[in-house]
């Protein structure tokens, strides 16, 4: 259906006839993928304001969209896009999405929120100054027209505010379910028709405040809840992102085409810039460069490649410009083919039934039961069918799982904002309750326990100007050796300047002919000038200064800083930990010895991943995956849990429940003690709910409790579930040991 | 008791213009990029002259 929306709204920027028309504007919305701050949503604008065509643009930075307004006539999307990725934007158009269902529905409850809010405002201003009145010197008449009062202001809110819930509960019972939301929509119409009841019969016993405040509270939960899942679903947006690459065909005349990758076919030649990601499977016809693989095999070293070789889709063209021949279509990508493996490890995890939704299953029907036994109890007691009812209802109110609807959201915002300060950021809705029933940690090597990028080891036998002089070179060149070089110089407080005229030749490496004398940072056979075929040592860059003299780099890719203390910390609290690999057995068992983990696999392929996860899952372990690589999605998807790095693939981001930033391993401790402290917290939240039915239940049963102690023990409980679940923000938190089934 | 009569009218009037005021909030999108406002108040605008023209949506600066 999206697709052809988005057709209709942008049509294709052929002009036949096009031109005599009056322009109309036309507005698309395109997914901006790596904006992240103010100064990109000025470039972001900028870029598109200043093409001819575009009459407005305007960002939104939490949706990571730009809305476009333009003239057909002029410009198009493709135009745009292309606009976007000059200034090093990956745009895509957008697509109508969940996500942007769901914040509509966000909206709405918000709206039902603010009109739920105004009335409770008044109806308790109201029956506060009745209650008040009732041991003061308010007359009859003035109670009464406080009452109707209330209920001209609560009918038509509660009527509009409480749809959601009415909505839900009917659907359920439609498929005879009981839910949460069936007690719920019981007491607040009994509730509300009662008492409309006795304030016609001019009675004290008026629940309106009740209703209009359980409403109230009941939507602020369900609006915490929508929010968290919002937050969820916009990372999916990225996927689409990575997926609709633009690509420059060129066709049998030298004529050359940009087209998005998905109408790509087999046979077609296509040219990828240096720094263009390619933008489908294919072959090098033409042309030499280095290939940056890491999204989809986690080795940081590049790849040399020249005609011939194969390349996978979404890998990053490093150094020169190639021209590749399609061999495959957008749909049979070994990136769809992942995708598709994720999407079906997925279906495991769709069966997890969240803590709320159990605790509904007991809770929803004893709430029915117990009103009814009320009813029915003291109709055979012999009072009159309106007592029996009236206490009915205040038992359902009392009942009412408004602190069990507030407890959880209200956990989980307080989980996931302590997290977000601490640079985690929490995507899946039931993420947290997943993480905390974890007993078994599972890392990704590479760009997971390491760093996913090389650091240069042997730094102290160099000195600093022929650092400085190795980084004037280095600071050229993508490669992840050079990057390291400019960095480790740069750490030093070393100026970096390129140095006039570098050159890069793909697969050598880098020179500069100075006056002085001749630099060259490269391979050992480049920087000898012996034409060797390479032997390739892996790990190493030479370096030959102006004065001839040759300096070996060494490199390698450090272990996170705090990975061996983070893995110890978990041992200790009797964590499972292993290592799962897809590098060769020598580098990973170097790893795992450096990180202290004795379990470890080596070489092993996405779908091998899948199946040493669900090999454990079948010997009863909940698994925790920590992963980063494009070859870890699936993986992260068919374990229980799952975390992955900021710098991971998107993919991978995607499948994950939580994504960490920074250098340190620290946060996965931090996600896990908040996942295990937050479902500690929701289950001490029912507590506080169940507490206060127990001390309230006996009396509404019993008939004593008045609407004003309904609603006192009602707004109570909520308070109390809400302040409970913000200590989580503040509180100092360990990782408490694993509880394992004895 | 007489107060009433016009204390309470002016009570919901008061809530009402509150609400009316929420209501147009949410539907003129004052919510919808609480990240992108903060981040615009700090950034230097560099084309100012541009956004103000006919087309200029009122919310768009």
């Amino acid at each position: 259906m999206g697709r052809a929306l988005t057709a209709s709204v942008a049509p294709p920027d052929t002009d036949g006839g096009r031109l005599g028309e009056a322009a109309r504007p036309q507005t698309v919305s395109l997914v901006v993928e790596n904006m992240h701050c103010g100064a990109c949503i000025v470039t972001v604008e900028r870029a598109l304001r200043h093409m001819a065509g575009v009459r407005d643009a305007r960002v939104n930075l939490s949706a990571k969209r730009a809305t476009v307004t333009y003239d057909a006539a002029l410009t198009g999307t493709q135009p745009m896009i292309d606009a976007l990725d000059r200034e090093g934007y990956r745009a895509a158009e957008s697509v109508e999405t969940a996500s942007e269902l769901d914040s509509r529905r966000a909206d709405d409850l918000l709206r039902r929120l603010g009109v739920a809010g105004f009335a409770a405002a008044n109806v308790m201003l109201l029956s506060v100054s009745v209650w008040a009145g009732a041991v003061s010197d308010m007359d009859q008449t003035v109670a009464s027209l406080f009452h109707w009062l209330s209920a001209l202001i609560a009918m038509p809110a509660i009527a509009y505010a409480a749809q959601p819930f009415f909505r839900s509960a009917s659907s359920a019972l439609r498929v005879r379910r009981l839910n949460m939301d069936v007690p719920i929509s019981l007491g607040i119409t009994l509730a509300t028709a009662m008492s409309l009841f006795q304030t016609i019969r001019g009675s004290h016993q008026v629940y309106l405040d009740a209703a209009i405040m359980l409403t109230f509270f009941l939507l602020i939960g369900r609006l915490l809840d929508e929010q968290v899942r919002i937050k969820a679903r916009g990372a999916v947006e990225n996927l689409i992102g990575l997926k609709s690459l633009t690509a420059t065909v060129v066709d049998g005349d030298g004529r050359v085409e940009r087209m998005p990758a998905r109408a790509l076919v087999p046979g077609m030649k296509i040219q990828v810039a240096a720094g263009e990601r390619i933008p489908v499977d294919g072959r090098v016809v033409s042309g030499t460069t280095d290939i940056d693989e890491s999204l989809i095999t986690g080795e940081t070293m590049p790849r040399w490649a020249a005609a011939g070789a194969d390349v996978h889709a979404g890998t990053l063209n490093m150094t020169r410009a190639i021209k590749i021949e399609a061999t495959a279509t957008d749909d049979n990508t070994l990136l769809a083919e992942i995708a598709r493996l994720m999407q079906a490890a997925e279906q495991g995890r769709g069966q997890y039934v969240r803590l709320a939704d159990r605790a509904a299953r007991v809770y929803a029907p004893a709430v029915h039961v117990l009103g009814a036994a009320t009813f029915i109890g003291w109709m055979i007691a012999g009072a009159g069918w309106e007592t029996a009812l009236t206490t009915a209802i205040a038992v359902l109110i009392i009942t009412c799982p408004c602190a069990l609807a507030l407890a959880v959201p209200a956990v989980q915002v307080a989980a996931t904002s302590r997290l977000f300060g601490k640079g985690v950021i929490v995507k899946a809705a039931d993420g947290l309750e997943r993480l905390a029933e974890v007993d078994t940690v599972v890392f990704d090597k590479t760009g997971t326990l390491t760093r996913g990028e090389p650091v240069l080891k042997n730094g102290a036998e160099i000195s600093d100007e022929t650092l400085a002089a190795a980084a004037s070179l280095a600071v050229a060149s993508r490669h992840p050796y050079s990057v390291a070089v400019a960095r480790a110089a740069r750490d030093r407080g070393l100026a970096v300047v390129a140095a006039p005229g570098v050159l890069e030749v793909p697969g050598s490496g880098l020179i500069a002919p100075l006056a002085a004398g001749e630099l060259r940072l490269g391979s050992e056979e480049w920087v000898s000038g012996t034409d060797l075929p390479s032997q390739g040592q892996a790990g190493s860059l030479w370096f030959l200064d102006a004065e001839s003299r040759r300096f070996a780099l060494r490199f390698e890719d450090a272990v996170r800083p705090d990975a061996s203390d983070v893995v110890s910390v978990l041992t200790a609290a009797g964590y499972e930990v292993c290592l799962l690999s897809g590098d060769r057995p020598a580098a990973v068992s170097d790893v795992a010895e450096r990180a202290g983990i004795a379990q470890w696999w080596a070489g092993v392929k996405p779908d091998g991943k899948i199946d040493v996860i669900a090999d454990m899952k079948a010997r009863g372990k909940k698994v925790l995956m920590v992963g980063d690589g494009l070859n870890d999605a699936p993986a992260l998807a068919a374990a229980h849990a799952s975390l992955s790095p900021s710098t991971a693939a998107d993919i991978s981001q995607t499948a994950a429940d939580a994504v960490f930033q920074g250098v340190p391993l620290a946060p996965v401790l931090e996600t896990m003690a908040v996942a295990r402290a937050s479902q500690r917290m929701s289950l001490e939240n029912f507590g506080i709910a169940i507490g206060y039915n127990i001390v309230f239940v006996p009396l509404a049963v019993a008939g004593h409790v008045t609407p004003l102690i309904a609603a006192l023990a009602m707004s109570l409980s909520s308070i109390a579930v809400t302040v409970n679940a913000l200590r989580l923000r503040t509180r100092a938190l360990a990782l408490a040991p694993v509880r394992r089934p004895t | 008791m007489s107060a009433l009569i016009w204390l309470i009218p002016c009570a919901l009037a008061l809530g009402g213009l509150g609400l009316a005021a929420f209501l147009w909030a949410l539907n003129s999108g004052q919510f919808s990029d609480l990240e992108g406002a903060g981040w615009r108040a700090i950034q230097d605008d560099e084309d100012a002259d541009r956004a103000e023209g006919p087309r200029g949506r009122p919310d768009a600066r």
